[in-house]
């Protein structure tokens, strides 16, 4: 057989995702594709592109906004969502909170444990059947036993020790009324591959991935963007660093770090030499050993 | 931190393909500190994770560094000391990616190890070196080879502990060649290792210079894994149809494709190709994809198909070239490994989906099932248990369009699952068909 009938390890992670994507529009009713302008969803977009095009995207695009966003992320995730004429559903913790479907403990300012019953009550709202993430497993242990197709009860819990046996590539998307399925089309995806992937597709992401300018204050060990959400304390002082994000979470706890890469080819070089994971920078991972394993069986993604 | 250097550094060059394994032997074979090791001595750890390791409540590791804490990612895992769950890791060498799904050893998890080979090139059965050959190497060893998995590397670890002997490297090796004539495994290569000092895993061991062949990671940076794809017979299950229904755009309003990723074979614009279960001929129009039209497609590529005529088909459907048929019939054939702990017995209704079909059936006959201490077929059991590796017979509800797993992956397996409560109880390859795909029209034409 010609050698040229060969895909690379791009080909091969973007040909297995795409079947994904299309399991999902063939056997759930509703499907959602979860989209926060972060990286990883970036790539999920354009992949769903590449599995339903010329046809408008068979599902709506959701998102659980925890008021704690980077503005430069809602503005790229409204704007990305309008250019591909998707519909876009925006849910908001501070709704939640308001109309008390979400209770903060109290003195908790994170929203980390708060998005997780707004994006129940979103899948309850629309009846969504399969919400599709960009979640990798690479990216925590926890997230690494995680299935293709990751079933879920009415509660959004994750049990571990009773996944459905995914083999081949065959997928069993069979519900119950009130069940609900996560699909992760970026399982096998590395931090590395979702980079060279939007290097290959020429991708625009959110201008706060590459080296800006920002005022940052030193907290946990990491240096954090000064917001308005936790006001200075007058031990602390503020530095003008030139940073860039590695990964996006809320802006009370997403690190920064320092680097001058200005394109996805620096990047791309610089993650090659990380000696960190792109966790490391992020402090609602780190309060403790599992704390994702807790709140995927909360209904976490 | 990064710097102004590190940008400077030659740009990286792309690993060109990726190898998929999985690891699987007894609890305390040392598997995950095995992947451990290979993650750590090819430099796939990060500072973080070392922290992490440092930081969590060492129970085994006796003061240094646990290896196994970096894959037994739950609380209850590292509690007991177990995997639960196949995990999966990732590191790439300048040779290769690599997709490690780490896959546990204990008897009620059989099913973890199925999920983790389904799609592995290379198999790693880990072999403590004090007890040799046990009944778990032989299920593993068996299962690799229900699944055809192309490579098999009998991992010989913790040599350390047997004071590195040459002779009781060959006494485990001889004690596998005396079963793997009964087993379909073309390539099968032994390593004598310790994951925990690390010889043999990454880097060549000086306690071992009686052996010559290459390292663990060498092996898998350099086994010819060519085409595990069938590129021999153009098969396209029809995952979903494509129709744009654009009200202005008249070249958009026409278009209805046929979307899924092909299951063997190559296809070309002007191919004669049959749809099933329609059983009419048509001819293969365009091979739209996002990027462009394409001249030419293969296994296992993703695409949409445009045909020359209207044909009804939909999800389910299977496009299948007219020059190299599936087989098809509602009597299967099949050899499955049963993973539910509700047993199967003759009787029993399952929904089972093969490629994108999911159809009714009825298990009719249990043909035999597999001693995994003899590795001999026992005729005519009155069940299947957890982990039970056997063959049956099934009658569905429509024909299936379908190659024998020998010859196909693809179109050659399928999974049960149990009504109700939607659990996937089984893996099931199917055996040669008796009857191939028919024209059920003669030489019609539309």
């Amino acid at each position: 057989m010609p050698t040229s009938y060969h895909l690379d390890h791009l080909q091969h992670l973007e040909t297995e995702a795409i079947h994904i994507m299309r399991e999902v529009a063939g056997e759930f009713e509703r499907p959602a594709l979860l989209f926060s302008g972060g990286k990883d969803s970036i790539c999920l977009l354009r992949l769903a592109e590449k599995a339903f095009r010329p046809s408008e995207l068979p599902m709506p695009l959701l998102n659980i906004d925890t008021g704690h966003h980077f503005p430069e992320l809602n503005e790229f995730r409204d704007r990305r969502a309008k250019h591909l004429g998707a519909k876009l559903i925006v849910r908001k913790v501070e709704d939640a909170i308001a109309n008390g479907t979400a209770t903060p403990a109290p003195g908790e300012v994170s929203r980390n444990r708060l998005q997780i019953p707004v994006l129940l009550a979103a899948i309850e709202e629309y009846r969504f059947d399969a919400c599709i993430g960009g979640a990798r497993r690479d990216e925590e242990k926890a997230r690494a036993k995680e299935r293709f197709f990751s079933f879920r009860d009415s509660f959004g819990q994750w049990d571990p020790k009773n996944q459905r046996p995914e083999v081949w590539n065959l997928y069993n998307g069979r519900l119950n009324p009130g069940d609900n399925m996560r699909v992760f089309p970026l399982s096998n995806w590395t931090e590395m591959d979702v980079w060279e992937y939007i290097r290959q597709e020429e991708l625009e992401v959110p201008s706060i991935y590459f080296s800006h300018r920002r005022p940052c204050v030193r907290r946990g060990g990491q240096w954090l963007p000064v917001n308005p959400i936790l006001p200075l304390k007058p031990t602390e002082t503020v530095r003008d660093l030139v940073v860039r994000v590695r990964t996006i979470g809320d802006i009370i706890s997403t690190g920064l770090v320092e680097s001058p890469a200005a394109t996805v080819d620096d990047i791309i070089t610089e993650i090659a030499a990380a000696h960190v994971t792109e966790r490391g920078s992020r402090a609602d991972d780190k309060a403790s050993e599992a704390a994702m394993e807790d709140r995927k069986k909360a209904g976490y993604f | 931190m990064f710097t102004e250097e590190i940008l400077a550094a030659p740009p990286v060059t792309l690993p060109v393909d990726i190898l998929r394994f999985n690891t699987c032997g007894s609890v305390d074979n040392g598997k995950s500190t095995l992947i451990g090791r290979l993650l750590y001595d090819s430099k796939s750890i990060m500072e973080d994770q070392l922290e992490a390791l440092e930081r969590s409540t060492d129970i085994t590791g006796g003061g240094t560094i646990n290896l196994a804490n970096l894959t037994d990612g739950l609380r209850a895992e590292r509690e007991q000391g177990i995997t639960i769950d196949v995990a999966y890791r990732y590191f790439a060498t300048p040779r290769r990616k690599f997709i490690i799904a780490d896959t546990p050893g204990h008897v009620q998890y059989t099913r973890n190890m199925v999920t983790g080979a389904s799609n592995a090139n290379v198999s790693i059965v880990l072999v403590d070196a004090r007890l040799g050959v046990i009944e778990q190497s032989r299920r593993h060893t068996a299962i690799a080879s229900l699944l055809r998995i192309p490579h098999l590397v009998v991992a010989i670890n913790k040599m350390d502990l047997v004071g590195w002997s040459e002779a009781r490297f060959h006494e485990i090796r001889e004690q596998f060649e005396a079963f793997l004539p009964r087993l379909d495994l073309k390539d099968v290569k032994f390593i004598p290792i310790s994951a925990l000092h690390g010889d043999n895993v990454v880097t060549p061991s000086s306690n071992t210079p009686w052996y010559p062949g290459p390292t663990l990671l060498g092996h898998l940076e350099s086994v010819h894994i060519g085409s595990d794809w069938n590129l021999n017979g153009f098969r396209l299950p029809v995952q979903w149809v494509n129709r744009p229904n654009h009200p202005t755009d008249a070249r958009l309003y026409d278009f209805r494709g046929y979307s899924g990723q092909i299951a063997g074979g190559i296809v070309r614009p002007g191919q004669q190709v049959i749809v099933m279960p329609a059983g009419l001929v048509t001819t293969v129009k365009e091979i739209w994809t996002y990027d462009g039209s394409v001249p030419e497609a293969f296994c296992p590529q993703s695409i949409t198909l445009v045909l020359a005529d209207d044909i009804d088909a939909g999800r389910g459907s299977m496009i299948i070239g007219l020059d190299h048929h599936t087989g098809t019939g509602t009597d299967l054939q099949a050899k499955v490994c049963w993973m539910h702990t509700r047993p199967l017995e003759r009787g029993r209704k399952y929904f089972l989906k093969h490629t994108t079909s999911t159809v009714q059936a009825v298990v009719t006959e249990l043909t035999h099932r597999l001693n995994i201490g003899t590795l001999e077929p026992e005729p005519a059991p009155a069940a299947l248990a957890m982990n039970d590796l056997g063959e049956i017979r099934l009658r569905v509800a429509q024909p299936l369009y379908y190659d024998s797993y020998a010859v196909n992956r693809l179109t050659g397996s399928f999974i049960l699952i149990e009504p109700g409560t939607n659990t996937t109880v089984a893996a099931g390859m199917l055996l040669p068909a008796r009857e191939a795909v028919k024209p059920e029209l003669g030489d019609f034409r539309i």
